[in-house]
C-alpha cells in the first residue's frame, strides 16, 4: 500500500505486526491506553545492590526474546550496552530484542551479537556508525526499527514496545536506586531519554561507577523504579559522552547558511518577546544561534525557553537573559552540564514532555521555530536523515520529526551541493520528516519556502532575502553538479522508518551488498 | 562590475568547493587565485579549474578577477587559459614597474577575442621597488583600474614586524593611495590576515577608508560583510546607481533597447551592481558618508 508520501509500504513486517501507514502529520490518533507498568514492592532491609551485571540477569531472570532497553546521553562513549551484551553472551542468552535511544560507532560489537544470535531485533532512534552499515547490509533477519525521539517515548508509554529490562547508565547513584546525570566521572547531565523506560519496564537496573551515600540529590530517575544497583569498574568515556567545550563552525559556507537563517528567523515575525528555539549541537547549528543571539540583543528581545541539545551556547545565552529557560533532554558539554546541576531555570525533562505526540501537550508543540539538518530534502519538502544517498542508514530522526511537527516554523539548513551531489531532489530516498512539516529550506545560493507558507515566503521577500522557488534551487543545483542517477534498491526491507505517531512513513531497502 | 570594489574576496584556484560557493559571499569581487594559494605542482590543475568556474559558477554580485603569477612564473601560461573565459580583470602580483603591466596588457590584447570587453588590470604593490614606482605602474596603461597593496611581503623586504595596529606600513599606505590618486585610479588596502579578530579588522578597515582607500582585499569569506559594514557605499556610489535605474527606467517607458551612462553601456551586470548598491545603501541607514 501506499502511504501519505507516496511510498510503498508492506502491511505487516516481521518481528514488528501490522503497519499502519502514515496518513499526514496529524491525520493518526489511537484510542489508546496508557500502560500500567509493573507494581513492585521492595521491604525494608532489602539490598538493591547486586555484584555484577550477571547476577542481574540471573535475579531478575534475564531469558531469551526479552526486551532489554537503553539510552544513549553517553553518545560514542557509551560503556552500558556493550558490558550488557558481552554478559548475555556469556550466558548463552539468545534473541534479545535491544531498544536504544541512539547507536554510535562506539556499539560496533552489536553488529556480532546479532550474527551470534544473542540479539535478534533492534529498536532505535538515530544509527551513526558500523551498525547502520550491516543492518543495511542485512545482518538482522527483522527489520530494524526506527523511531522519533518523541515516538519511542510514546511506544514504550502507550504499551506498544514492552520493555522487559530497562539498563539505566546512572553517572551517580546511590545504594537504593536515586540516580543523577550531574555528578561523576560519566556525568552526561540530563537522563531524559531513560525516563520512559525507567517509568515503564517491569525492572529496572542502574549501572553505575559512581555510588553515593544516600539519599542522593537531586534525583533524575528514583528509587521508586529501580529494582537494582550494580556497580562496575566503568560506565563509559568521559570523552566520548561530553566535549569540554563546543564550537562554532569555521566553514564559510556553514557560516553563511547560518547567518541566513538567523535572517529568516528576524524576517518571519516571530522573533519577539517570548521567542522559542530549538537547534542541534552541531557547528552550524551553534553558529545561527549565535547570529540570532546578536538579533535578539540588537533588538532588546528576551526568548521564553530554548531547547535541543544544550551547549555552553545556549547556557550562554540563558546567563545573559536572551532566554528565561533550557528545557533539556539531552546535553553536550561540560557547561550544560553544570549549568544543568546548578541553575534553577534549567529544567530536565522526558523524552515524553519533549516530544510524545500522544499526550495532553509536550513541548515541541510550545517551539516558535527550529533549524534542523537534512541529508536530502526534496521539491516536496520531506527531508531524509536516515539513510545517504548509497542507501546505507547513517542517522535517523532523533527528535528531528518531532520538532518539525512541532514548531510554528522548521527551519533546514543544508548546504545545496554536499561534495560533489546535489542534497536538492525531486524524491528523496528515504522520507524520514514529511515535508508538510517542513517551512523553509535555507541553503548557500539562496532560501525556498514550502508553498503552503505563502504568507511567509512574502515576509521572507519584503525583508530583501534572496527567496526562490524550490524548483529553481534544485535546477541550480543540477546546473552545477549535474544530474545524480536516483539509486534504486529492491532487496528486502531491511529498516521501518516509524513517524512519531507510530505509523510507518517509509522504508529501508538492503543496500550495499 | 569593477565600479564598485569595497570587498575583493581571494578564493583557492585549486578548491573545487571553495570555487564553486565563491558568490555567496557577497563580496564585490572574488579573486580566484592562481598565484600564492597553489602549490608549483598544482598550478595546471588550478588553471582548469579557475576556467571552468569562470564559465560555469554563478558568482552572482561578484565581479570575477584572477590572480595570475608573475610572467616570470607561469603568468603567461594563466593568461592563455584564463583569458578567453572573460575575466573582469587580472590581478597581476609583484608589480616592480610600469614595463610589468605593459606586458601582462599586451598579452591581454593579443589573447582577447574578437568582441571581448577588455580585461582591466590591478596591480598588487607588494615590494619596496613597486611601491617607488607606483605612479608609473598607475598611469602605465589605460587596462589599469587599480592599485592593490599587499603588506605581507612588502614588510618582509623591509625587515620590519606586521603588527596589528599596522604603524610600520603606514608610510606605504599612503604613498600608494597618493599614487592611484594622482593617476585616477582606485587604490584596494592590504588584508588583515587574523581571521578570527573581528575587532581588529573593523579598525583596520577603518583606517584605511579614512586613509582613501575604497576597497580591501579578504583572506576569508568571514571578513567581507565587516569591510562593507565599514566601506559601506558612498553617496556618490549611491547616486550612480540611483541614476543607473533612473536611466533604464527611462529607456523601459521610452521602448529603447542598448542605453548607456556617461558613455558607458548599461548591460545586466551594471545594473545588478546598481541594485545592489542601493539594497546595501539600504540596510545601511548610517551608511552614504561623503568620502
Amino acid at each position: 500500500m501506499k502511504n501519505a508520501v507516496g511510498r510503498e509500504i508492506p502491511a505487516a513486517a516481521a518481528g514488528y505486526g501490522q503497519v499502519a501507514a502514515f496518513a499526514g502529520a496529524f491525520q493518526t490518533t489511537q484510542p489508546l491506553r496508557r500502560y500500567a507498568p509493573l507494581m513492585k514492592q521492595a521491604r525494608p532491609g532489602d539490598d538493591k545492590v547486586l555484584d555484577n551485571l550477571a547476577e542481574v540477569f540471573k535475579r531478575i531472570p534475564v531469558k531469551d526474546g526479552m526486551t532489554l532497553s537503553f539510552h544513549h546521553h553517553f553518545r560514542n562513549g557509551d560503556g552500558v550496552l556493550n558490558q550488557v551484551l558481552a554478559v548475555a553472551a556469556s550466558l548463552g542468552r539468545r534473541n534479545l530484542n535491544i531498544m536504544i535511544s541512539s547507536i554510535f560507532p562506539v556499539h560496533a560489537p552489536l553488529i556480532d551479537h546479532i550474527r551470534s544470535g544473542v540479539v535478534g531485533g533492534l529498536d532505535t532512534n538515530y544509527i551513526s556508525g558500523p551498525v547502520g552499515k550491516a543492518l543495511s547490509q542485512g545482518v538482522l533477519a527483522n527489520p530494524v526499527i526506527m523511531r522519533t525521539h518523541g515516538g519511542r517515548a510514546r511506544a514504550i508509554e502507550a504499551g506498544q514496545a514492552h520493555v522487559d529490562v530497562a539498563f539505566i547508565a546512572a553517572p551517580a547513584c546511590d545504594r537504593y536506586g536515586n540516580v543523577s546525570g550531574t555528578m561523576g566521572p560519566a556525568a552526561c547531565g540530563s537522563l531524559g531519554y531513560a525516563m520512559p523506560d525507567a517509568e515503564y519496564a517491569d525492572h529496572v537496573v542502574a549501572v553505575t561507577d559512581y555510588l553515593v551515600d544516600y539519599p542522593l540529590a537531586p534525583v533524575s530517575i528514583p528509587q521508586t523504579r529501580v529494582d537494582y544497583v550494580v556497580a562496575v569498574e566503568k560506565i563509559g568515556d568521559p570523552k566520548g559522552i561530553v566535549s569540554g567545550t563546543t564550537t562554532i563552525t569555521k566553514d564559510p559556507v556553514g557560516l553563511k547558511i547560518a547567518q541566513s537563517a538567523a535572517q529568516v528567523i528576524a524576517a518571519s515575525g516571530l522573533l519577539k518577546e517570548g521567542f522559542s528555539f530549538q537547534t542541534g549541537a552541531g557547528g552550524a547549528s551553534l553558529a545561527a544561534a549565535d547570529y540570532m543571539a546578536r538579533i535578539m540583543e540588537r533588538r532588546g528581545i528576551s526568548g521564553s525557553f530554548a531547547m535541543g541539545g544544550i551547549t555552553g551556547y545556549l547556557v550562554n545565552m540563558l546567563d545573559r537573559g536572551l532566554f528565561k529557560r533550557i528545557i533539556d533532554v539531552q546535553d553536550f558539554d561540560l557547561e550544560a552540564v553544570k549549568s544543568l546541576a546548578t541553575n534553577p531555570n534549567h529544567l530536565e525533562v522526558s523524552a515524553g514532555y519533549y516530544a510524545n505526540p500522544f499526550n495532553s501537550g509536550c513541548v515541541v508543540n510550545m517551539l516558535d521555530t527550529v533549524i534542523l539538518g537534512a541529508t536530502e530534502i526534496d521539491t516536496d519538502f520531506n527531508v531524509n536523515v536516515t539513510t545517504g544517498s548509497d542507501g546505507i542508514i547513517m542517522g535517523g530522526s532523533g527528535g528531528h520529526s518531532d520538532a518539525a511537527a512541532g514548531a510554528k516554523m522548521t527551519i533546514i539548513v543544508a548546504n545545496l551541493l554536499r561534495g560533489r551531489l546535489p542534497i536538492l531532489l525531486d524524491k528523496v530516498l528515504t522520507v524520514t520528516t514529511p515535508g508538510e512539516t517542513v517551512d523553509v529550506l535555507v541553503t548557500e545560493h539562496g532560501v525556498a519556502v514550502n508553498p503552503r507558507r505563502a504568507e511567509l515566503a512574502s515576509r521572507l521577500k519584503d525583508s530583501g532575502l534572496p527567496v526562490r522557488d524550490v524548483h529553481d534551487l534544485k535546477m541550480l543545483a543540477e546546473k552545477m553538479a549535474g544530474v545524480p542517477v536516483a539509486p534504486t534498491f529492491d532487496g528486502r526491507i531491511v529498516g521501518l522508518v516509524e513517524y512519531r505517531d507510530g505509523t510507518v512513513i517509509d522504508v529501508v531497502r538492503q543496500a550495499g551488498g | 562590475m569593477l565600479d564598485v570594489l569595497r570587498s575583493m574576496l581571494f578564493v583557492p584556484g585549486n578548491n573545487p568547493a571553495m570555487l564553486q560557493a565563491a558568490g555567496v559571499f557577497g563580496a564585490d569581487a572574488v579573486i580566484l587565485d592562481l598565484e600564492d594559494a597553489v602549490a608549483l605542482r598544482e598550478k595546471d590543475a588550478a588553471r582548469f579549474l579557475v576556467a571552468e568556474a569562470l564559465q560555469s559558477v554563478d558568482f552572482k554580485t561578484s565581479a570575477k578577477v584572477v590572480r595570475i603569477n608573475t610572467l616570470e612564473t607561469g603568468g603567461e601560461e594563466d593568461l592563455r587559459r584564463i583569458v578567453a573565459c572573460a575575466p573582469a580583470a587580472v590581478l597581476a602580483p609583484k608589480v616592480q614597474s610600469a614595463a610589468d603591466i605593459q606586458a601582462v596588457a599586451g598579452l591581454l590584447e593579443s589573447l582577447e577575442q574578437p568582441g571581448q570587453a577588455p580585461v582591466q588590470i590591478i596591480a598588487l604593490i607588494e615590494t619596496p621597488r613597486g611601491l617607488a614606482e607606483a605612479y608609473a605602474v598607475a598611469t602605465a596603461h589605460a587596462r589599469l583600474i587599480a592599485l592593490a597593496f599587499g603588506a605581507e611581503d612588502y614588510t618582509a623586504a623591509l625587515g620590519a614586524k606586521r603588527t596589528r595596529d599596522g604603524l610600520e606600513i603606514m608610510s606605504a599606505r599612503s604613498m600608494l593611495i597618493n599614487a592611484a590618486a594622482a593617476a585616477g585610479v582606485a587604490a584596494i588596502d592590504t588584508p588583515f590576515t587574523d581571521i578570527n579578530d573581528e575587532a581588529g579588522l573593523r579598525a583596520d578597515v577603518a583606517l584605511a577608508r579614512q586613509l582613501g582607500y575604497k576597497g580591501k582585499l579578504a583572506i576569508h569569506p568571514r571578513q567581507v560583510d565587516i569591510i562593507h559594514e565599514v566601506m559601506n557605499p558612498s553617496a556618490e556610489e549611491i547616486r550612480w546607481a540611483q541614476r543607473v535605474l533612473a536611466v533604464l527606467r527611462q529607456a523601459e517607458l521610452e521602448g529603447a533597447g542598448a542605453v548607456s551612462l556617461d558613455g558607458k553601456m548599461i548591460d545586466a551586470p551594471i545594473e545588478l551592481r546598481a541594485r545592489h548598491v542601493l539594497k546595501l545603501a539600504e540596510n545601511n541607514p548610517a551608511g552614504g558618508a561623503e568620502q
